[in-house]
Order: C-alpha cells, then structure tokens, then sequence
C-alpha cells in the first residue's frame, strides 16, 4: 500500500500549487491516511504516555501507601527533601561510580577490546569467545545475579581460588559491594557492546587499513587514527544505549546485595524502591525516579552533543 | 481508502476487546469469598496451608453453595506488606479478608483500607471470650475495631542446652542482668569456638523482627521498665535522645563488635530467619536465640524441618532488664489478625468465614499448630492446650508481664529508623551516639516532628 501511494503522489504536488479545491483533498487525503495510525497512537497515549504523567503527576504529592487518609499536593517538597537527604545523595555518587565503571570502563572498553581481538583471531577461537561472552548476556537478569553472588560470596568461587593461589580471601560483597555489583553488570553487559562493535569493525573497508600498513602504521596508531574515527558512530550509540541501561540496572543488585550492607550499594533505583515500596511513600520515590530520568536524560544529551560535532 | 478500511476496523474491534478486557474480569462472585494471606518463603513449611485449606472444607461444607478462594502470597514479611497494601487500593483486587499484622493496622486504618467490624462482633457471642489486650490490638483511634486477632505471641531467650554443656554453662540458666547474658556469650565464643554464641536480629534486611525480636526486647528493659520509652502517650509524641535507646544499641554493637553475634553478612541476610529456625538451632549451630514464642511451629511434625526433640535440647530463659531493675523480665507481643478490606465485594460472607475459623475448637487447633498464644480464655484454660506443647505455659505466663508496640500509623516507619540505627551499628559504620542521633533526625522527619524529648 505504502509503494502504490508514494508512486502516486508526486504528480499531486504540482497540481496542488493551481487551487484550494486540490488542497483539500489532499488534507483529507493525508487525514484518511493517517486514520490508520490513530488506534496505535491511542494506545501509545493511553498505555505509555498516560502513565509516565501520571507518575510526574504523583511526584508532586506526598501519596503513601499506607498511614494517609488523603493524598495531597505539595510542589517541589519531595525534590527539596532529596537534596537534603544524605541517603538520596550518596545513591547518586554510587549510581554515577557505578555507571562510570561497570558501563563507560567496563563494558564499553572491554567490548571493544574484545571485538577487536576476535578481528584477528581463529574461526573457531572466535565462535567460542563469541558463544561464552554471548551466553552471559542471555542469561536472565536474576539467574546472572544468582551466580556473581555465588562467585563472591564468602564461601563462593572466587574465594576459594584465591584460597587455592594461598591469597588472602575476601568477602567481597561486603568490604567493596560497589565493585562487586560493578563487576558483576561488566560480566553481564561487555556482550552488547562486543555486538556493536564487532558490526562496526567489520564495516571498515580493508583497503584503508591496508594502506596504513604500507605507510608503516603501528597496531595502536591503525587502531587510534583509523578504526576509532571510523567507527565514532557505534561508539556513540553504544555508550549511550550502555549507559542508560546500567543507569537503570534493579535485579542485579537486589538479588546480589539488596543494596547493602547499610546503603554502601544503594544506587538510585534501588533507593526508589527502598522509598516507595518499603517505606510506603510512593510521592517520594516517584520523585526520586523522575530525577534518575533526568540523570539519564543528561547523559545522553552529552553523548548526542559529541556525536554532532565530531560528524 | 477502502484498502485501509478493514486494518482500521481490526484495529479499533483489537483495541476495544482489550480495553474491555482490562476492566471487567476479576470476578465478584457473590458466592466466592477470596482470603489473602502470607505463605511462608521456606517451601517445607505450610503450616497455614494446611490449616486454611481444613477450614475451606469445614467452610464448604456447612455452606452449600459457597466457596472460599485461596490467595497465599509467597513473600517476606516487608515485601507481604507492600503487596497486600497494592491489592487493598483497587476494588479489582482488594480480596475479601486478609491477614494483617497488627504491627500494620492502624497505618491500614487510617488509609481507609479496611472495615470496622462492629456491627459484626456485636452479634457474634464468641467475642466476649477473648481477652481484653487481644482485643484492643485492632482497635483504631476512633474506637472502633478492625480486626479479629487469631493469637498473640511473646518473646524471650532460647538456648542450646548442648552446647551450654560444653561451656560449663547451667542447664537451667536465667540471666538477671544484660551482663549476664553478655558473660554467657563470651564464655560460649571461648569454650565452644565453631558455634555462634548469641543472635539478636538486626539491620533492614530483618525487618520487624530486627525491631521488635532485637531492640524493643532490649529497649523496654530500659529506664523504670513501666513507661513506653518510644512513645509518650500523654503528651502523643515520639520520644527522642533516650539514654535507653544509647544503651540498647550499644548493646547491640557489643554483640557484634566482639563477634559474640553471627557473621555481620549472615545477619544482614534477609533469609537469616529462615536459616536460624531451619538451620542454626537444629544443628546445634548456635547458643543463645533472642526470638519469638512460635519457633516450634517450624519442627512439629509434618513441617518441613520435623524436630521433635527440640524441647529436650533447647532452654528457655525470660528476657532480664538492663541491671535487673523490677519487675525483671521482659517481653514484647504482637499478632495478627483477620481483617475485611474496605473494598471487598462479599464482606458478610467473608465474615462468617472468620467465624468458622474462630470456633473454640478450630482456634485452638491454630494456636497449637503455629504455636500461637492463646486470645481466647476458653482455649488458655483448656489443659489440652497447655499440654499441647512443651513451651506454651512458659510463654503464655509472660503475656502478664509483655509490652505492645505504640503502633501508631507513623510506627511502620520509626520501625525502619530503628532497623537504619541498629544496622549503621552492626557494620560498624557509625558509632552509638551518631546513630542515635541520625535516628532522632529520621525521628522528626517520619514522625512530622511529633517529637519530644526524653
């Protein structure tokens, strides 16, 4: 249907410029075809809009779960109340350290490291590296945080290798549980990114790498002068896909820490939850879910910003 | 045009079936009540299970016609709160009796989420049997009643009679004294190095049993042990800079500073109740168990950790105040009761259902299966269920001397200030008196600075 109108429009176009009677039938043109849209943008409107103004809605509230007989307006005090309170804001160190390993160092470095080595390797080094990177990213969400645990817990794997090496043993998710929940969203994630970029490497042209050879160009100068510039788009795309779904990671951090002990692991969806559900006040988890938003929305507003201007 | 005719038809008829879907649906058969309650996280222990599904039968069976539906919710304690609290919101899911922690109530009450019962108990002759503190349990400020409990519980100390053997500790220990237990617990670390000597839950992750089972056992025992040392009734305010609340959480850092307690990771589990029932106490793993009267409830036979000999291994030993000051012992208690949502659909018939659950015998039948308490004076002075079970008299004879929880709406909340302390303690990532202080900040902000201090 959509080949059948596009061949027929452009010799509307410069009918339309003769008389309004053209036009009109144009726009209802347009309108009927747009008609088919209309059920899907309710339902969008309804089912994706409608609540997210609902939630920006109960933000402004002091809404509870219990131990309220009415809710009631109260402007910006759940945004005042957050920056004032000590827990609100060691989440959002913790969720930028959090983001800033396991997502920027982490994922995206590693990822990129290992696409690049699995260019130059073996076919059947490549289907291996390729199926054990991969497997851990189908993995669920909780099954994944089921197995860090039991890889850092105190009686867990890791423990016991470094037992075996006569290393002194840790309990990891409690002297550095950032670290380990940061590890642990590398583990999970470096997949992706190995995906991206292993797309983007294979889209370079073997020529210009070639010449570069000739011309005496090093690994790392080949690597810093032509393939990065090259790929800056997926690098782009990448980081920014990376970083808002490490911003949001919940499962995996629950399930290994619950955020804990004390609040050492308590990034802010997590605190969102603590606030909403457990301690039943909804106006100001919500609130505290709309500035996770913002965080979000101004990460990826730098990483837009990089992508025009090295266009 | 025509081509897009039909898509938009399917589109809109798609659209209008699953809207409509969406609304009706959750049926409110009149014949149906629908009963919500809390099935335990362990798969081996379904002692409610069990006893629901006996009175669905009896239920059943005396009203042709009518049915019961069995909504469990699998879930923690913190996590059973915010489910139920979710479903009693909406009409759709409010089921047509719960069971509600009366830790919980008031704070349910006053949300509008449940029924006053009056009219109800008015007609119901069983009433008058149970006893006066049981039933001020779900009674609101307003003076009307919410809830019918189904038991209560008190709290004191269990020991491990083997492993206070190998210490050359008495068999028939009674501290006097917080030192006491204290000395005890150092004597078991030294004697016996491979068993846990003391646990007193604590942090978040525990919940309520943190505050109740740990500080408030601790913090009630206290100053002159008569007054409400976090609630100050006359004046209907919260209480703050206590030197009790100092002293009870600096009784709680000596636990795990000196690692008298379990590993600081075990006890921030959120499972470690679970494990100290089904693990620790049963193979003989640990000495001393600050906790509630219904441990057995797990070990009776047909439970998952079937364990008969429990009252051969453990002691029992009454809870002391601070310096052994009067009247000496102290215990905590709490309960649950069976509550109609505000928004459920049969409520006469969901009542009746309490009815049946709440007879003499079938009361009794719950009392001993969950080694509850007994609220009914019929049943506590039947000597079937006195001898039921090795423990119910030692516990039962504490319901004299117990404290409640000021469960106020704001309680739930002081509750998790509480745990926040207890926890900040624990790790050792803040001292007493910054704790204490941080929680009379939390205090005033939870409490919308109905604070006094003390």
């Amino acid at each position: 249907m959509s080949a059948g109108t596009r061949a027929a429009s452009p010799p509307v176009r410069p009918l339309g410029a003769r008389g309004a009677a053209p036009r009109r039938g144009g726009l209802l043109r347009s309108l009927t075809r747009t008609l088919p849209l209309a059920p899907a943008v309710v339902l969008l409107l309804l089912f994706l809009a409608g609540p997210i103004v609902y939630c920006a809605y109960i933000a402004f509230t002091d809404l509870q779960l219990t131990g309220q007989a009415h809710a009631s307006f109260v402007g910006f005090d759940n945004f005042r109340a957050a920056f004032r309170d000590d827990a609100f804001i060691n989440a959002v160190w913790l969720t930028l350290v959090f983001t800033v390993l396991s997502s920027l160092v982490g994922q995206n470095t590693l990822g990129l490291a290992l696409a690049a080595l699995m260019e130059r390797a073996s076919k059947p080094v490549r289907t291996l590296v390729g199926a054990v990177v991969i497997t851990a990213w189908v993995l669920p969400e909780v099954v994944a945080g089921f197995l860090l645990y039991a890889f850092f817990r105190r009686e867990g794997t890791l423990n016991a290798i470094l037992q075996w090496l006569h290393l002194p043993s840790q309990n990891w998710m409690f002297t550095l549980p950032i670290l380990a929940v940061s590890f642990a969203n590398v583990w999970r994630g470096t997949a992706f990114s190995m995906l991206v970029y292993s797309a983007a490497l294979g889209e370079i042209p073997k020529e210009i790498t070639e010449a570069a050879e000739v011309d005496g160009a090093g690994g790392w100068r080949r690597m810093w002068h032509i393939t990065l510039p090259m790929i800056r788009r997926s690098i782009g795309t990448n980081l920014m896909l990376n970083t808002l779904q490490t911003l949001s990671v919940f499962g995996l951090i629950w399930v290994m820490t619950r955020g804990g002990p004390g609040n050492r692991s308590q990034t802010l969806p997590l605190f969102m939850y603590e606030q909403a559900f457990q301690n039943s006040m909804i106006g100001y988890g919500t609130a505290v879910a709309l500035l996770l938003l913002v965080v979000g929305s101004l990460f990826s507003l730098v990483y837009m910003r990089l992508l025009r201007t090295e266009l | 045009m025509r081509p897009t005719a039909a898509p938009v038809l399917l589109a809109t008829l798609l659209a209008a079936t699953t809207l409509t879907a969406c609304g009706s649906g959750s049926g409110s058969d009149p014949d149906t009540v629908k009963v919500s309650y809390k099935q335990s996280t362990d798969n081996s222990i379904r002692v409610m299970d069990t006893y629901l599904g006996e009175m669905k039968k009896q239920f059943e069976k005396a009203n042709p016609g009518k049915k019961v539906e069995l909504v469990p919710i699998k879930a923690p304690d913190s996590e059973y709160y915010t489910k139920l609290q979710q479903m009693l919101r909406s009409p759709k899911t409010a089921p047509d009796l719960v069971y509600e922690d009366t830790f919980l109530i008031n704070s349910d009450i006053t949300s509008g989420y449940l029924k006053p019962l009056d009219p109800y108990l008015d007609k119901w002759s069983d009433w008058g049997r149970f006893i006066g503190t049981a039933k001020a349990a779900a009674k609101a400020q307003d003076g009307k009643t919410y809830g019918v409990p189904d038991g209560t519980d008190t709290r004191g100390l269990w020991f491990d009679k083997g492993v206070f053997a190998k210490a050359g500790l008495p068999a028939d220990w009674q501290p006097k004294t917080w030192d006491d237990i204290l000395a005890a617990a150092r004597t078991i670390k030294k004697k016996v190095p491979d068993v846990t000597p003391l646990n007193v839950y604590t942090g978040k992750p525990a919940g309520e049993a943190a505050t109740m089972q740990g500080f408030e056992m601790l913090l009630y025992g206290t100053g002159d042990g008569t007054t409400d040392p976090l609630y100050d009734t006359a004046s209907k305010k919260w209480i703050a800079g206590g030197q009790g609340f100092k002293d009870a959480l600096g009784f709680v850092e000596t636990v795990y500073k000196e690692k008298l307690g379990p590993d600081v990771t075990d006890a921030l589990d959120p499972n470690f109740a679970t494990s100290v029932r089904g693990e620790l106490l049963p193979k003989g793993k640990l000495g001393i168990d600050l906790d509630g009267s219904w441990l057995p409830q797990d070990w009776l036979k047909g439970s998952g950790h079937e364990w008969p000999e429990w009252s051969q291994k453990l002691g029992l030993a009454r809870m002391p105040t601070q310096h052994g000051q009067a009247p000496g012992k102290v215990s905590m208690s709490g309960g649950w009761t069976w509550s109609i949502p505000s928004k459920a659909s049969n409520p006469d018939l969901a009542f009746t259902f309490v009815k049946t659950m709440q007879t003499k015998a079938n009361a009794q039948k719950w009392y001993i299966a969950n080694s509850g308490i007994a609220v009914r004076n019929d049943v506590a002075a039947d000597p079937a269920y006195v001898k039921a079970q090795p423990g119910i008299k030692f516990f039962t004879d504490l319901v004299a001397s117990t404290h409640y929880r000021p469960a106020y709406p704001a309680y739930p909340r002081v509750s998790t200030a509480i745990q926040e302390a207890m926890e900040s303690v624990t790790t050792g990532d803040s001292s007493v008196d910054r704790a204490a202080s941080a929680y009379d900040e939390e205090l005033k902000t939870v409490t919308d600075g109905q604070v006094t201090r003390k």
